[in-house]
């Protein structure tokens, strides 16, 4: 079927335009004609769709919306559609991931009995804001090896925005090893599916350096860490039961031997709702 | 081994440049197209060749050098970009992003330093937040260095008062404490890093703090430099602060050098409004320190201070200062017992010195001082160690070259204790600057009992010690001694003739213990000192009341031909020979014939059976017929004996000529103006002369005659 229409060339070229680039959108369509095209209907769906790259590509629409825009007839000339979907809930936002994506699509339809239906995507990004959360503990922590190592670390905050500040420190309490440095990563954990057929993917964003050299118990050795530069993107929790993104600090030591000694610790990513 | 790493670490310092000049490089090139994001990334990546382990202080310090160069053009750049309008905060916030800590540091306080500048926000604040984030430097080298550069691109940043950088009230507090905590960090790494590394490398490791320490001081020169730290500031805050860190760093080397610091950097007048304090912590130093050194530099840094003005020294008085310093180093000695006594020695030097320019009046303190000293010796026995000794002689000499008197000097009772405790040669050494003193002040040592505290103080010089290896004096050196020695007794003097006579029995007394070497150098001066007593007693001013046991003439004499006997002993005939004559002059102008003729005698006596050789015995009849002919106290009888006696020592001389000469030399013996009787004897002495010598017999008489011309008849 494919091959086909490739053979006869597309019937008509769609493009999708925006005016407005926010929740709500107005399209206009305008197929141009190369000659008379022969349709059975002109439609245009919204589509909010999980894509699971494993499994052979495994779609999941979680929102689909359609608009009818024609009823069958004939083109001679560009036409031009004006759509709208309105209110439509887009509760999820665009994510582009390892094993995993989720995207937001219109589909506009031309169909035809023969030669095929001339498909048109268009791709948007949606991102949705959340305001400052109301609860947002530091971590405080102490962790160590006994007789080896024992550390305090604090971190400012529990849930960072994108643009946020890692403030914060490491207190050595007890240091009985050569320590060479110490590096604090940003870690991507993106989980797909689920039960038997969990896929985990985890991703070093960031590795920051904190500490060059070997303290000495009582030292304390600030952290701030600008999340700016790296392409973070939300937390996601169990997002249409189909995935979850989360992020972790990972606090690392090493030491002369090259023996790494580490401390994971979660946090939350959100978009800060700008007042503007 | 050694060489190989020196020449690895050559590899890598030009490794290291060859990286640096690289992106330093395309640094150059962002900067010149105004490109930020560049810039940046090459500076950080140029800052990156600091991060290297591979090199020693040295080394690293040449890499680093280089990068403040670079960093300096960076610098201006950022300058020029806040300009163009890009915001400072963000660039702050920008360098912040660069994933490696000490590039990102370096260059974090590099757009501090033009935060500051642009005064967007207090420097307090950006100073505060600089010193705080350099924490994350724990390696000792690098960190040194990094902050290093911090207090560099800050210095004339600081909110001192007056400068433009003044914040409000507290402003100058501000400025102390980032300087006291880049001071703290800083001090912590360096003594880091005595413990890092082998064992073995111990030296190594010592040698490249010795090279890094300077990083630490500095900031206690900029400290001291702060406008606003005024004496009681220093007094409250500062001093207590720095003391803290450098006893409780427990780090032998830090404390010795930042001691030493504290007291080179600070001004002389704050030091002795906080001389209790400070002395304060030198207890609490590692035993290891040297003290000694550092409280020696301290003392004479306040004597400096003391001889540089009048005005200061009531301060000194104020403060106590003599009475802190002495308990100190009181403290430290006991406290150290087994300090070798070149570091006890050194203070009370110190100490010496120090009392010497601030009280210069107090002799009961210098006393006090070497009190002091004599007990700390007393423990030790006879000084072996050569610096020491030296010391010592820097000890003794120190009032000497104070009061220019060695009369002051010697009322210090403790003095002549201290000379006990020195080896033989030191006393020489130290004798002779006590005369050397004595002849350049021409000080007057007038008594008898200085005289002989004096001679007893000098008697390495009078005498052989025991102990002393007397075969291994040097000739010119004993010669220099002992006519120094001789200079000495010339210049005793006193107009009493009563004390005179005692001091001549003293110097008499000290003498005669020198042996036969000395006494040829010290037996001449003091028979020419006591001839001028004799003079003096001849004087127009007689004692008119000739006192039982007073000083005669008489009794000089009869000392001096005892004294002048002891030279039989060395054996020096000839010398004693012309002292014996010498003394019958004297006694011919003091109308003394027995006297005069004894000494005639004894001279007589040595020429006949001590003076053998023919030329000596040449010189010899000539001087007893030169002084004989001078004699007019003797009555005809004497004369005659002693010129007979003259005349025919004259004729048995070894050779013609002489015999000739040593004859008609004679003749004047026979001539004595206004003597009436005493012409015939040119008769005899013509016969005499053609009997024996005719041939030479006319040139002879040829000459003779000419001064008796109208008295002599062929």
């Amino acid at each position: 079927m494919n091959y086909l229409i490739g053979a006869f060339k597309p019937a008509c070229n769609i493009s999708i335009t925006f005016a407005d680039g926010k929740n709500r959108k107005q399209i206009s369509i305008e197929p141009v004609l190369g000659k008379k095209v022969e349709h059975n209907g002109v439609k245009i769906e919204l589509l909010g769709q999980i894509e699971m790259y494993f499994d052979r590509g495994n779609f999941y629409d979680f929102t689909s919306l359609v608009r009818e825009l024609d009823v069958p007839g004939e083109i001679y000339e560009r036409k031009t559609y004006p759509f709208e979907f309105s209110t439509v809930e887009m509760p999820y936002e665009t994510y582009n991931g390892v094993n995993v994506r989720l995207r937001y699509v219109l589909k506009v339809t031309v169909s035809r009995g023969y030669g095929g239906s001339v498909v048109e995507y268009q791709d948007f990004v949606v991102r949705n804001y959340t305001p400052p959360p109301s609860i947002n503990n530091s971590i405080k922590m102490e962790v160590g090896i006994e007789d080896c190592l024992h550390i305090e670390f604090e971190y400012n905050k529990s849930k960072y925005h994108l643009k946020d500040v890692i403030i914060g420190k490491i207190y050595f309490l007890l240091v009985r090893i050569k320590i060479k440095n110490m590096d604090l990563e940003i870690r991507r954990r993106e989980s797909t599916g689920s039960g038997a057929n969990t896929h985990v993917e985890t991703e070093t964003l960031a590795k920051f350096e904190l500490m060059d050299g070997a303290p000495v118990r009582g030292e304390s050795i600030p952290i701030r860490l600008f999340l700016s530069p790296y392409e973070l993107t939300p937390t996601h929790r169990n997002i249409n039961n189909k995935f979850s993104v989360k992020y972790y600090l990972n606090l690392v030591l090493v030491d002369e031997e090259d023996r790494r000694y580490f401390k994971q610790q979660e946090i939350t990513i959100y978009r800060l709702q700008e007042n503007s | 081994m050694m060489v190989d790493g020196v020449e690895d670490e050559e590899k890598w310092l030009a490794a290291g440049i060859a990286g640096l000049q690289q992106n330093a490089f395309y640094m150059h090139r962002a900067l010149d197209s105004n490109n930020l994001r560049d810039a940046l990334k090459y500076s950080a990546q140029m800052l990156s060749e600091l991060r290297t382990s591979k090199l020693s202080p040295q080394k690293y310090y040449q890499l680093y050098m280089r990068a403040f160069d670079e960093l300096r053009k960076l610098e201006m750049f950022f300058k020029e970009e806040t300009r163009r309008g890009c915001s400072i905060i963000d660039l702050y916030e920008l360098v912040q992003h660069a994933g490696n800590i000490l590039p990102r540091l370096y260059l974090l306080c590099t757009v501090g330093s033009v935060y500051i500048k642009s005064k967007e926000a207090p420097a307090k604040d950006v100073l505060k937040d600089l010193v705080e984030m350099c924490r994350g430097i724990q390696h000792p080298v690098r960190g040194l260095f990094l902050r290093s550069y911090l207090s560099q691109i800050s210095r004339d940043k600081l909110p001192d008062i007056g400068s433009e950088y003044e914040g409000d009230a507290d402003t100058v507090n501000d400025a102390m404490e980032f300087v006291l905590q880049n001071f703290t960090e800083m001090n912590k790494l360096w003594v880091r890093m005595q413990h890092q590394g082998p064992a073995r490398e111990k030296d190594k490791r010592e040698k490249e703090r010795s090279e890094l320490r300077d990083l630490v001081g500095k900031n206690l020169h900029v400290l001291s430099q702060i406008e606003g730290v005024d004496l009681d500031t220093y007094k409250e805050t500062v001093l207590p602060r720095v003391l803290e860190q450098v006893v409780n760093c427990k780090d032998e080397i830090a404390q010795c050098y930042l001691m030493d610091c504290i007291i080179q950097v600070f001004p002389d007048e704050y030091h002795l409004q906080t001389l209790e304090i400070l002395l304060g912590a030198f207890p609490q130093l590692q035993p290891s320190v040297d003290i000694k050194t550092v409280l020696s530099r301290l003392m004479e840094r306040l004597s400096n201070y003391a001889a540089s003005s009048t005005e200061v020294l009531p301060e000194f008085l104020q403060v106590e200062a003599f009475s802190k310093l002495n308990n100190a180093i009181g403290k430290v000695i006991e406290a150290q017992a087994d300090m070798p006594i070149l570091g006890a020695v050194t203070l009370y030097s110190s100490l010496l010195t120090f009392t010497l320019h601030v009280h210069p009046d107090r002799l009961d303190y210098a006393d006090q001082v070497l009190g002091a000293c004599v007990k700390k010796l007393s423990g030790e026995g006879k000084l072996e160690d050569n610096r020491a000794t030296k010391q010592i002689v820097a000890l003794l000499s120190a009032p000497l070259d104070k009061y220019n008197d060695i009369v002051t000097v010697l009322k210090l009772s403790n003095y002549p204790s201290v000379m006990e405790y020195v080896d033989s040669e030191t006393n020489k050494v130290m004798a002779m600057v006590i005369i050397q003193s004595i002849m350049k002040n021409n000080t007057q040592i007038s008594t008898a009992d200085k005289v002989g505290a004096l001679f007893e103080l000098i008697k390495g010089l009078i005498r052989d010690l025991d102990g002393a290896a007397h075969d291994q004096v040097d000739e010119d050196d004993f010669k220099e001694e002992q006519n120094s020695v001789a200079r000495l007794i010339q210049m005793l003097q006193n107009d009493d003739t009563e004390e005179m006579f005692k001091i001549i029995c003293t110097v008499r007394k000290h003498i005669l213990t020198g042996g036969p070497k000395r006494l040829p150098f010290t037996v001449p001066p003091l028979v020419f000192s006591s001839l001028k007593l004799v003079r003096q007693l001849q004087g127009p001013e007689e004692n008119p009341f000739g006192e039982e046991g007073s000083t005669t003439p008489k009794k000089v004499f009869q000392l001096l031909n005892q004294t002048i006997e002891t030279l039989y002993g060395v054996p020096a005939p000839e010398l004693a020979l012309r002292l014996y004559l010498q003394c019958a002059e004297a006694a011919n102008d003091s109308d003394l014939e027995p006297v005069a003729y004894e000494f005639f005698t004894q001279a007589y006596i040595l020429y006949e059976e001590e003076i053998s050789d023919s030329r000596a015995q040449v010189t010899a009849i000539h001087l007893i017929i030169g002084t004989l002919q001078r004699m007019h106290v003797f009555g005809v009888e004497n004369r005659d004996t002693l010129t007979h006696k003259a005349t025919g020592y004259s004729a048995k001389l070894l050779k013609k000529p002489d015999q000739c000469r040593a004859v008609y030399a004679c003749s004047h013996l026979f001539w004595v103006d206004d003597q009436d009787n005493m012409k015939d004897g040119e008769r005899k002495l013509c016969i005499v002369c053609s009997n024996t010598w005719p041939v030479q017999s006319i040139s002879i008489l040829g000459w003779c005659l000419p001064t008796h011309m109208d008295d002599i008849s062929y």
